[in-house]
């Protein structure tokens, strides 16, 4: 019975694999080149991933967990054990990852269709589907560092789908090596761990921690490099130079990895390997999170691509949870991660709906300079989307923290965990003003989009009567989505929808931390309780600050937006260039060691290469020609030829007594026997 | 004893006689003749130890063989030293060189 949920896991896991080699090998060949492959599997696997959830549900057990594996390498005292683990906070992700690939499937029969690489694209979702399964079900760090990999590796190939963009193929190789640098840090982390415990299953690493096998300034470490990798997956700052540049891909991607799950891994892993972060770690974590929070903000609100406003969005958010995780309520990390799924996604399925529209729009005038994804080329396209608009207003609603949400519970346990932490160690109190000024600009900029999309006048009149809504397999995900940001989902029974409890909320209970010292899950619950009715007013307070400035700008146009941003001057400024990051990155980085790699190249090659090899090859050819030499003049010609003229020349001296003439032959024979008798008289 | 030694020395002159007639004539005939005296050299040695080494009639025998060797002998050297006369128009050995190289 219970190796049910084990088996289901493996179905989930295997299925998109089994479609992506399908696929791959011979999608062009199926008729629809192969996409019903593609979907039908997905649709399976959460067909299988809500069954193993209504089943953890019918029989709730909190500290329900099951592993099953296999050796995969044994070399004595070097062991690589696979398998997978199974438990709650698995089984709402698999759902998570299952719904959002399902809906990004759904939406993409639409929105790709006609795509040159259409079966391809499929492909690579079902290899997006598998590895990203495969971190959620891992239950040791090398398959999950594997998973990792691979998942890089998808998001790389699926950024850079429209490669024949330079842009495209850029941000994915941007994305690609940005990652790396993370992942390198995550590989340390590993190896850290591993050469002080000696395993990679997490549960001996936590056994390991808790005896004491690794302590100190390397578990700090260890726990410092694993978070590397969560900061170049989650793109915390400074690694989250890549995450709005990976939008260059198509947007049913950018709703399913660059938004709802991908991103959200290093998230999941944190939450995974919470229990060995030490409270230095944490502070390191929370710090990176919360700060990221507000600079991503700061940078969305002066964004006018809609999908870049969203990409920025989505970086603030993940420092939400990555701060969540810092301040211990990593449970209210992972509630966050879940509403947070469902109502980006659903607005990176929102903008790209309007994207196609705008696009289609443009197309029937043949204009191919306009950029469709401008917001200040939209406007009142309210009543054309109606199902666009209404879904993706619900979205806002809950990104901001409105209340009747699901975005304000999870917001707000996050902030109440934050606000705690400071209570209780004053001297950190930017986190929660980080957290709070996050709060306020994430409802600033979202209305902003709102606004400059659906309300008002259309900035370009002559297209609006070329603007439809999108049709049903894109608007299907977005009510879906939609009804699922609402917060009757996430506190059921209790249908108070400012009560920090409910169902979602007190399915994943929180472990404490393994590492000696650490507060007691229990301590973090209390103090987050005590908090949360402080935190809940401020943040009421900081959101309604945020919408109605919103509303003064964009809405009513109390004030103009223009002034204000003249006003503001370089700040302004600097959030619209996004802090120059990149060219700051490109002046103190890149061209730094391209520089080096300069002077090192002319190293390489005027002083090595000339004068070692170069010089190496004259000694060997000099040596060479001597032997040469001393090989024909001394062995070929004195030797070998020498032997040679020595037999021809007695050859040739001896001919002489053959004179023909048997007198001389009997001349020698006389001369011989007289010889001989000479010789014998003696 | 003196007596075979004499005759002894008798041969060896008569074959050094007839050694250096072979080697140092030119004309065929003369090494022919150079030969009879080397193969009679041989005969008197024969006879000569019949005699005087108690071997009885054995030398006698020898004798008579080479006697008539030396009949047949002469008879096809001087057919090839007429062969030769007739090609060459020459009986001198030294100038029969044809085979040399």
């Amino acid at each position: 019975m219970n190796n049910i949920f084990i088996n289901y896991s493996l179905f989930i896991l295997f299925l998109p694999l089994v479609a992506f080699v399908v696929l791959i090998f011979t999608g062009k060949r199926l008729p629809r080149q192969g996409d019903w492959v593609a979907v039908s599997a997905v649709l399976f696997t959460l067909v299988l991933s809500s069954a193993m959830f209504v089943a953890m549900l019918l029989d709730y057990n909190p500290d329900f967990s099951q592993q099953s594996g296999f050796t995969w390498m044994d070399l004595g005292a070097f062991k690589i054990e696979f398998g997978i683990l199974v438990d709650n906070i698995t089984i709402i992700m698999l759902l998570v990852v299952a719904l959002i690939s399902s809906c990004s499937h759904i939406f993409s029969l639409k929105y790709m269709e006609g795509d040159i690489r259409y079966s391809r694209y499929y492909a690579y979702l079902g290899l997006f589907t598998f590895s990203m399964n495969g971190i959620v079900l891992a239950n040791n760090l090398i398959s999950m560092y594997m998973s990792w990999e691979l998942v890089g590796l998808s998001s790389y190939l699926l950024i850079a789908h429209w490669f024949e963009k330079d842009s495209a193929a850029d941000a994915g190789k941007k994305a690609f090596l940005t990652n790396r640098v993370g992942d390198i840090g995550f590989f340390i982390g590993i190896m850290l761990i591993y050469s002080s415990i000696g395993s990679f299953l997490f549960s001996d690493v936590f056994a390991g921690v808790a005896a004491g096998k690794i302590t100190g300034i390397t578990l700090t470490l260890a726990g410092i490099g694993i978070f590397l990798g969560a900061m170049g997956k989650s793109s915390q700052f400074p690694l989250h130079i890549w995450l709005p540049d990976a939008m260059e891909g198509p947007t049913p991607v950018s709703a399913l990895m660059h938004a709802a799950t991908m991103v959200a891994a290093g998230v999941y892993m944190t939450i995974r390997l919470f229990p060995l972060f030490t409270p230095d770690a944490l502070l390191v974590i929370a710090y990176v999170g919360g700060f990221t929070a507000i600079f991503a903000a700061s940078i969305a609100i002066t964004q006018n691509d809609i999908k870049k406003v969203l990409a920025y969005s989505t970086v603030s958010q993940l420092g939400y949870m990555i701060l969540a995780v810092g301040t211990g309520v990593y449970t209210a990390a992972f509630f966050h991660l879940v509403t947070h799924a469902m109502f980006k996604a659903n607005l990176f399925y929102g903008s790209g709906s309007v994207i196609h529209a705008m696009h289609h729009a443009l197309h029937e005038k043949h204009d191919h300079e306009t950029d469709p994804q401008d917001m200040r080329n939209m406007g009142g396209l309210k009543a054309k989307m109606p199902i666009t608009y209404w879904s993706m207003l619900v979205s806002t609603l809950a990104i901001a923290g409105v209340p009747l949400f699901s975005g304000f519970l999870s917001k707000d346990a996050i902030l109440a965990g934050t606000l705690a932490f400071a209570q209780h160690q004053p001297e950190h109190f930017l986190l929660p003003v980080f957290g709070f000024g996050a709060a306020a600009m994430t409802a600033f900029y979202m209305f902003r989009l709102i606004f400059m999309t659906f309300h008002g006048e259309h900035q370009m009149p002559e297209l609006i009567n070329d603007i439809h809504e999108s049709p049903k397999e894109m608007t299907g995900p977005l009510v879906l989505l939609a009804s699922l940001s609402v917060f009757v989902f996430y506190t059921l029974p209790n249908f108070n929808p400012i009560s920090d409890h409910g169902w979602f909320t007190d399915l994943v209970v929180p472990r404490t931390a393994v590492v000696p010292g650490s507060m007691t899950a229990h301590e973090i619950a209390d103090y987050a309780h005590h908090a949360h009715g402080l935190a809940m007013s401020l943040s009421i307070a900081v959101i309604v600050l945020g919408i109605a400035l919103s509303v003064l700008i964009y809405f009513k146009k109390v004030f103009s937006a223009e002034t204000w941003a003249s006003k503001l001057g370089f700040l302004y400024d600097w959030s619209l260039n996004k802090f120059y990051f990149d060219e700051n990155y490109n002046r103190f980085l890149y061209q730094p060691f391209l520089n080096l790699s300069k002077k090192v190249a002319w190293l390489d090659w005027e002083i090595y290469d000339r004068y070692f090899i170069n010089g190496f090859a004259w000694v060997i050819e000099w040596y060479s020609r001597v032997t040469g030499k001393f090989d024909y003049d001394g062995i070929d010609q004195g030797l070998v030829d020498g032997i040679g003229r020595i037999v021809g020349a007695t050859g040739h001296n001896l001919r002489k007594i053959q004179t023909g003439r048997l007198q001389n032959y009997l001349l020698y024979v006389v001369a011989g026997i007289i010889v001989m008798i000479i010789v014998q008289a003696f | 004893m003196d007596q075979l030694n004499s005759y002894l020395f008798i041969a060896a002159i008569l074959f050094s006689l007839g050694v250096f007639g072979v080697i140092t004539r030119r004309n065929g005939i003369a090494v022919l003749m150079g030969v009879e005296l080397i193969l009679n050299a041989a005969n008197i040695n024969f006879i000569a130890f019949s005699r005087f080494g108690g071997m009885n009639f054995d030398g006698h025998v020898f004798g008579l063989l080479v006697i008539v060797l030396a009949a047949a002998e002469a008879a096809v050297a001087l057919a090839i030293i007429i062969n030769i006369y007739n090609n060459m128009n020459t009986i001198n050995v030294d100038q029969a060189s044809q085979l040399k190289q």
